[in-house]
C-alpha cells in the first residue's frame, strides 16, 4: 500500500516515454523524420514507428494528390483577343525531403509557385493560338506541353504534377455580348430562310394547282365545243335536207313560228290597223 | 467465416501488397500487445506488496479490486473493437495508419482504437453532381452557376449545358487513400471533359443529333480522368439534363424553330389550297363535258324531231297549199293576237292626236294575270266581242330555250 503511488508515478512517466517513443505513419500521409532538426529519414512505410522522445521530431504531409483550383485569368490569343481561362493542376509530394526544403512543407506556397508558372505557360501557349485553336483542339496540346514543362519545376519543389488542365475557356462579358448579337442574328437568317423556303414552295405549289386547273377546264372547254359543234353540224344536217323540200313553205312555216314565239306571251302591246289582212273581214263583212 | 472472406478480399484487393512489403504482421502485433499488457501486469504485480495478479491471488481486498477495475477496463476496451459494417459498405481498416484490410458487410472486429480505426464507405450508394445547375435552387441561380453552365462551342457559339453526372465508389481504398477531394476532383474534371467535348463540336450539332454522342465522348473521357488520379470513382451515367441556347438569344431561337414550322405550313396549306382547287376543276371540267355532251344530243333530237314535222306537214300542204297556209296564217294570228293587249286604231282619216295611256296599260298588264284583260282601246263607235283565244297552238313549248 505505501509503495502503490510511487509505483503510479512511475508507470505514468513510463507510458508517457512509451508514448513519445512511438509514432504512426498514416496510409495517406509522407512524413519526415528530423534528428534535432536534421532530417535523418523520409522513406518511412505507413505503420508503427519508433523515435527517441525529444530528440526525433516527426513532420507529417499529406500525400494524397492535391488540386491547385487557380483563380480565372485572362489571356490574350493570337488575334489579340481576350479570354478568360480557368485551370486546375493535380499534383502530389513526390519527394518529401525536397518538399521540405524547397516550400517548408506548405502547400500553399506550392499553389503560389505552381500558379506562377501555370499563368507564364498559359500566357506564352495561348499567343500561339487562335481562339478557335484553343477551344476545339488547344485544350489538350497545351495541356501536354505544360505537365511536361511544370514537372521539371515540381522537381525542385519536391512534387509531382499529374495533370495541368484548362477547366473553362471563356469570353468576358462584353465580347460575350456581341456573340449573342452574333448568333441572334444568324437565327434571324436562318428564319428568314425558312420562312421564304416555305412561301417559295407554298407559291409554287398554289401556281401549278392553279395551272393544273387551268389545264383542266380548257381542255373541257375544248371537248365540249367539239361536242356542241357535232351537234350543231348534224342537226343543220338535219334541218336542210327536211326544209329544202319546199323553200318557200319553209319560209312560211317559219315565220308563223316565229310570230307566235316572239309575240304570244301576254306581254306584248301590239298597235294594229285594221287594215291589215288579218282584218280583212273584220270591218266589212 | 466474415474474417476469412475479407481475407480473401484483401489479398485479391489490396494494391499495397505487390508494392510494398508487410513489415508487421497482425499476429506479430497481437503478440506485441499481449506481451504490453503483460508487462503492464507484471510491472503492477511486482509493485503491489500483497497480490501479483489479481486472478492468481486474490488475497489483498484493493489489489484485487485494482485488478478486477483493470481487467474490466481492458475487456471494454476490447469491446470497443466491434463494429458493423452495413450492406452496400466496406469497411476500411488501417493499423497504424498503414492500410490492413477491407471488410465485407457484417460484424466485425478489429483493434480497439489506438491501434486500428475504421473507415466506413458506402460503395452502392449512386452520388450525383450538378453541373451548371442545382436542383432545388431556385431557377434565378447565381451568376456563379450560370456561369458554369455557359460555354463555347467549336464555331465561337455560346450555349447553355447542364450536365448531371451520376456515380459511385468503385474501390473503397482508392477512394480514401489517393485523392484528397475526389468529389472535387470529379466535378471539376467533369468540367473539364464537359468543355472540351461541347469545344470540339459545332452548336447546331450538340443542340440537336449531337446529344447523345456528347454525353458519350464526356462520359468515356471523365472516365479516363478519374481512373489517371486513381480517385477509386467510376461514373455510372452522364445526363445532358439541358443544351440550349442562353437565355439571351433564345427568343431568336424559338422563331427560327417556328420559322421551321412556318416553312412546313406554308407548304401545307398550299397543298390543301391545291388539293381543293384541282378536284373542283375536274368536277367543273366533267360538268361541262357532260353539258356539252347534252346539248349536242338534244339539238340532234330536236332537228330530227322539227324536219320529221316539217315534212310530214309539208306532204299534206302540197296536197291542198291555198287552205292549209290559210288556216296555218290565222290559227297563228289568233294565238298571237290573243294572248296580246292590242290597240287596234283606225287612224287613216285624219291626223287627229290620240294620247294612249301605254304606262297605264303595261303596269296593269304586270299586276293582273295576262290572259284576262283584252282592254280595247278603239275608235268611238266600233267595238269588237272579246277575244278569248282558242288554244289552237300547234306547238307545245318544244324549242323552249
Amino acid at each position: 500500500m505505501k509503495m502503490n503511488p510511487m509505483m503510479l508515478i512511475i508507470i505514468v512517466i513510463a507510458l508517457f516515454i512509451a508514448s513519445g517513443s512511438f509514432f504512426t505513419v498514416d496510409q495517406r500521409e509522407k512524413v519526415i523524420v528530423f534528428r534535432l532538426g536534421e532530417i535523418v529519414r523520409t522513406d518511412l512505410e505507413p505503420g508503427l514507428h519508433f523515435k527517441f522522445p525529444f530528440i526525433n521530431n516527426v513532420k507529417k504531409f499529406d500525400g494524397r494528390l492535391q488540386t491547385l483550383d487557380s483563380r480565372p485569368e485572362r489571356f490574350l490569343t493570337s488575334e489579340k483577343k481576350n479570354v478568360i481561362v480557368d485551370t486546375f493542376v493535380k499534383w502530389k509530394i513526390s519527394n518529401v525531403d525536397n518538399f521540405y526544403r524547397a516550400v517548408g512543407g506548405d502547400p500553399r506556397q506550392v499553389d503560389t509557385r505552381l500558379n506562377q508558372f501555370v499563368k507564364e505557360g498559359m500566357r506564352a501557349a495561348f499567343s500561339k493560338q487562335t481562339i478557335k485553336e484553343l477551344i476545339s483542339v488547344g485544350r489538350d496540346k497545351i495541356r501536354l506541353g505544360l505537365v511536361e514543362d511544370m514537372n521539371l519545376l515540381g522537381k525542385g519543389l519536391g512534387i509531382d504534377i499529374t495533370d495541368v488542365r484548362i477547366k473553362r475557356i471563356d469570353l468576358p462579358d462584353e465580347v460575350s455580348a456581341s456573340v449573342y448579337k452574333r448568333m441572334e442574328s444568324e437565327r434571324e437568317r436562318v428564319a428568314r430562310d425558312f420562312r421564304s423556303r416555305g412561301k417559295e414552295a407554298a407559291e409554287r405549289i398554289k401556281a401549278d394547282a392553279d395551272k393544273q386547273g387551268e389545264i383542266i377546264l380548257a381542255t373541257a372547254y375544248k371537248e365540249s365545243q367539239e361536242l356542241r359543234g357535232k351537234g350543231d353540224a348534224q342537226a343543220a344536217q338535219t334541218y336542210a335536207s327536211a326544209y329544202n323540200k319546199n323553200k318557200e313553205f319553209f319560209a312560211f312555216y317559219r315565220s308563223l313560228d316565229a310570230y307566235r314565239k316572239s309575240m304570244g306571251s301576254g306581254n306584248d302591246l301590239i298597235v294594229l290597223e285594221p287594215t291589215s289582212d288579218f282584218f280583212k273581214y273584220f270591218k266589212k263583212q | 467465416m466474415s474474417w476469412d472472406d475479407s481475407d480473401n478480399d484483401k489479398n485479391k484487393k489490396d494494391p499495397w501488397s505487390g508494392r510494398k512489403k508487410e513489415q508487421q504482421t497482425p499476429p506479430d502485433l497481437d503478440e506485441l500487445v499481449r506481451s504490453l499488457q503483460d508487462k503492464f501486469g507484471g510491472l503492477f504485480g511486482g509493485g503491489g506488496s500483497k497480490g501479483t495478479a489479481s486472478k492468481k491471488s486474490p488475497s489483498g481486498p484493493s489489489g484485487a479490486n485494482i485488478g478486477i477495475l483493470i481487467g474490466l477496463a481492458a475487456l471494454i476496451w476490447m469491446a470497443s473493437g466491434i463494429y458493423i459494417v452495413d450492406e452496400g459498405n466496406r469497411g476500411v481498416i488501417l493499423r497504424f495508419g498503414k492500410y490492413h484490410e477491407t471488410t465485407l458487410p457484417g460484424p466485425h472486429w478489429r483493434f480497439p482504437r489506438p491501434i486500428d480505426s475504421a473507415m466506413i464507405i458506402n460503395v452502392d450508394q449512386q452520388r450525383f453532381i450538378e453541373i451548371g445547375y442545382r436542383s432545388g435552387a431556385n431557377q434565378q441561380a447565381s451568376s456563379g452557376v450560370r456561369k458554369e453552365a455557359l460555354m463555347l462551342t467549336e464555331d465561337e457559339n455560346i450555349i447553355d449545358v447542364r450536365l448531371a453526372v451520376q456515380y459511385k465508389v468503385k474501390s473503397a481504398q482508392d477512394y480514401i487513400f489517393n485523392v484528397r477531394a475526389p468529389e472535387v476532383t470529379l466535378k471539376q474534371s467533369a468540367e473539364s471533359a464537359l468543355r472540351s467535348v461541347i469545344g470540339k463540336n459545332k452548336m447546331d450539332f450538340v443542340l440537336t443529333e449531337g446529344r447523345s454522342e456528347v454525353v458519350a465522348k464526356v462520359e468515356a473521357k471523365l472516365q479516363a480522368m478519374l481512373d489517371d488520379y486513381e480517385t477509386g470513382l467510376i461514373v455510372s451515367s452522364v445526363n445532358l439534363v439541358e443544351a440550349q441556347p442562353p437565355e439571351e438569344v433564345q427568343g431568336a431561337f424559338s422563331d427560327a424553330i417556328r420559322a421551321r414550322e412556318d416553312e412546313q405550313r406554308f407548304i401545307n396549306e398550299s397543298q390543301a389550297y391545291s388539293n381543293e382547287i384541282i378536284p373542283k376543276a375536274r368536277g367543273a371540267a366533267s360538268r361541262i363535258v357532260q353539258e356539252a355532251q347534252a346539248y349536242e344530243e338534244r339539238v340532234k333530237a330536236e332537228a330530227a324531231g322539227d324536219a320529221s314535222r316539217f315534212d310530214q306537214l309539208l306532204v299534206q300542204y302540197e296536197v291542198a297549199p291555198e287552205v292549209t297556209r290559210k288556216r296555218l296564217y290565222l290559227e297563228t294570228m289568233e294565238d298571237v293576237l290573243g294572248n296580246s293587249k292590242k290597240v287596234i286604231m283606225d287612224v287613216k282619216g285624219g291626223n287627229n292626236v290620240m294620247y294612249l295611256p301605254i304606262d297605264k296599260l303595261m303596269e296593269s298588264s304586270a299586276t293582273k294575270p295576262a290572259v284576262t284583260p283584252n282592254r280595247f282601246i278603239t275608235p268611238p263607235e266600233k267595238s269588237t266581242p272579246t277575244n278569248t283565244g282558242r288554244d289552237t297552238s300547234y306547238r307545245d313549248s318544244g324549242r323552249g330555250r
